[in-house]
């Protein structure tokens, strides 16, 4: 796959008469593990639903490898761009192979139903979130981080150049949480594929994507490398939270301490 | 290697690059309700006021049977099996439609309003026109229902027509559209309020092959729509976001299934009345026979044509309306869903 970068400019986002971006610009390198954090409400999901076209934005573009998704068919683009949302729902009855088959839909014209490309893709993904001893399971009847993975497994059976992800880890427990996020490295690395994700813990943003976006009341505060963006000022600008930073002993990036309250 | 399933699934490779997976559970099922409606049809061929050997329905259907024999089971019991058919799946395709289209067991047309106001235009069409004409009735229904669609849908659009207000909105259209067709029915000459009372019970009796050419064209032109729409309806379910992120255009499918749905169900109730209960019930014993997620639409439609056929059979035996034999029907099936939900908790 070749890595594709993501731009968007001067985007004024708002649902209805509330505006929740004014004149926001983002930037997402190709081929980067790019991190978007921020407080609850800050506009990260708002701005990943711009990002992949699923709200239109009343002024600004998005370019996708220089061009714009405005004007790219709904099922070329989600070839090419993929989505995770924070919430989705299971249709009544699904199992767990039938949802993350779900994933291939883009692949496939109206009447053909299932190539040795779709198998293969769903088996792929499957075992990379290590759900294929699930693929029976009725999803509804699943724990919510077995449920998560096998809704990570559908966005990567998508198999787009760049995928987005809103709050992938939520639900998992520090295991799953690791491993996940070290499947989304090894897909980033080895694929070459653009990754970018909502991601609540800094420590782990820090440790594993290659730029952070951070986020306060719909704009950027700070964007860059971990080293440049996790830092004491704008922990504290954006989260209000006073900590030190110090280099984690272990992946030597950048570790916050929130700092004791007296 | 093959993705397990859970269960067993046949691979069909009838060319090299492509292979359909099919559900064997679903392709047993579909086969089984098959046979069912041949069944049914035979007994619907044969039994009635005059009762015909198996020997002579199948004389007659080949024209090797005698004129009494042709007479009854080609002129008239055929074209009223054939129309129990065909509305048996119209019903199930509009009902697996809106219950997938509200993510809800109760979306159906029935419940969202679509029969009441197509009744409301057969009474109004009988009041102010005065016509008791079966085209014309026919006509006021088709244009009752699919008024009270547009009107639902508009009341229910908020961002996008979403699936519980729809029924909740439907309900509300429904309960008010009712209380206006009794108060007009009150008002109708007695002799016209017979007339429209018999429409509105749902009867497949009185229907002949002049009704069922032009129900026949209709139903067949809307097959290959239900099967284009099927899938991105389907991936629908799984909200809009996720459904848009992968290419659906999901106003536009949602649009396009809605009118589709309620074209089914109008069809039905222009030909013979408003049956009910078919459109909610048959999807979902669809789901629960075939395991399939979501209801399925072949499935749907076989249940909803044995269903139909066999609520025929009765009505035919007892000599009452098709549509008080499903009315019963759906009765019992609430009834089986209170027991259900009552064990569970
Ligand atoms: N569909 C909607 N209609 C109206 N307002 C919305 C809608 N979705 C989000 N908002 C508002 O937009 C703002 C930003 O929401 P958004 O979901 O982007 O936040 P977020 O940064 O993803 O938060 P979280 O970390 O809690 O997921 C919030 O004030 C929210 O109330
Ligand atoms: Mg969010």
């Amino acid at each position: 796959m070749t890595a594709h970068a993501l731009e968007a400019a001067g985007l004024t986002l708002a649902y209805d008469k509330r505006v929740i971006s004014t004149d926001l610009s983002v930037h997402v390198p190709a081929g980067s593990f790019t991190a978007i954090i921020g407080p609850n409400a800050c506009g990260k999901s708002t701005l990943l639903r711009a990002l992949s076209r699923l709200l239109a934005p009343r002024a600004g573009t998005v370019l996708l490898d220089g061009r714009d998704i405005a004007e790219r068919g709904a099922k070329e683009l989600a070839r090419e761009l993929g989505l995770l949302p924070q919430t989705s729902l299971a249709p009544d009855g699904i199992r767990v192979a039938d949802l993350v088959a779900r994933g291939r839909f883009p692949h496939q014209r109206v009447f053909d139903r299932w190539s040795p490309d779709d198998e293969a893709a769903v088996l792929r993904a499957m075992s990379a979130t290590d759900v294929l001893d699930l693929s029976g399971r009725l999803v509804d009847e699943l724990s919510g981080g077995q449920r998560q993975r096998v809704w990570v497994a559908m966005a990567l059976a998508q198999e787009t150049a760049t995928l987005l992800l809103d709050e992938p880890t939520t639900f998992l427990d520090i295991a799953h949480q690791i491993e996940v996020l070290e499947l989304f490295r090894r897909i980033n690395l080895e694929d070459g594929r653009t990754l970018v994700a909502v991601l609540h813990d800094l420590n782990q943003a820090a440790r594993y994507a290659s730029h952070i976006i951070a986020m306060k009341d719909g704009r950027v505060v700070a964007a860059g490398a971990p080293t440049d963006v996790i830092t004491p000022e704008v922990v504290q600008d954006v989260f209000s939270v006073p900590c030190r930073v110090i280099e984690d002993p272990e992946a030597h990036t950048p570790l916050v301490i929130p700092l004791v309250r007296r | 290697m093959s993705v397990d399933l859970g269960r067993p699934v046949a691979v069909w490779r009838p060319r090299p690059r492509t292979s359909l997976r099919v559900d064997r559970r679903a392709v047993a099922v579909g086969l089984v309700l098959l046979a069912i409606v041949c069944v049914l049809a035979v007994v619907s061929l044969a039994y009635g006021t005059y009762q015909l050997s198996l020997g002579e329905v199948v004389g007659a259907l080949t024209g090797n049977g005698d004129r009494r024999a042709h007479t009854l089971v080609v002129e008239w019991r055929l074209p009223r099996l054939l129309f129990a058919i065909g509305c048996g799946i119209a019903l199930a395709l509009a009902g697996s439609i809106f219950q997938s289209l509200t993510r809800n067991p109760l979306g159906s047309p029935d419940v969202i309003g679509l029969d009441a106001g197509s009744y409301a235009g057969a009474v109004i069409v009988t009041l102010v026109i005065g016509s008791t004409a079966y085209t014309d009735i026919a006509l006021g229904s088709l244009v009752g229902g699919l008024l009270t669609a547009a009107l639902v849908y508009v009341l229910a659009y908020r961002r996008g027509a979403q699936g519980f207000r729809l029924i909740i909105v439907g309900i509300a259209v429904a309960a008010m559209l009712s209380s206006f067709n009794a108060y007009v029915m009150m008002r109708e000459d007695p002799q016209t309020a017979m007339i429209v009372a018999a429409w509105g019970a749902g009867s497949l009796a009185s229907l002949g092959y002049s009704q069922l050419v032009p129900f026949s064209i209709a139903l067949v032109a809307l097959l290959p729509l239900a099967a284009l729409l099927a899938r991105p309806l389907a991936q629908l379910e799984l909200g809009d976001d996720a459904a848009r992120s992968q290419g659906v255009h999901a106003e536009r499918v949602r649009l396009g299934a809605t009118i589709l749905g309620v074209a089914f169900a109008s069809l039905v109730s222009a030909a013979a009345g408003p049956i009910a209960f078919v459109a909610l019930v048959a999807p979902q014993i669809a789901h629960r026979l075939a395991r399939t997620a979501g209801p399925s639409p072949v499935v749907s439609a076989l249940t909803g044509a044995a269903l139909l056929v066999s609520a025929d059979v009765v009505a035919q035996h007892l000599a009452v309306a098709t549509g008080l034999v499903t009315v019963t029907l759906g009765g019992l099936y609430f009834i089986w869903l209170l027991i259900r939900e009552y064990r569970r908790s």
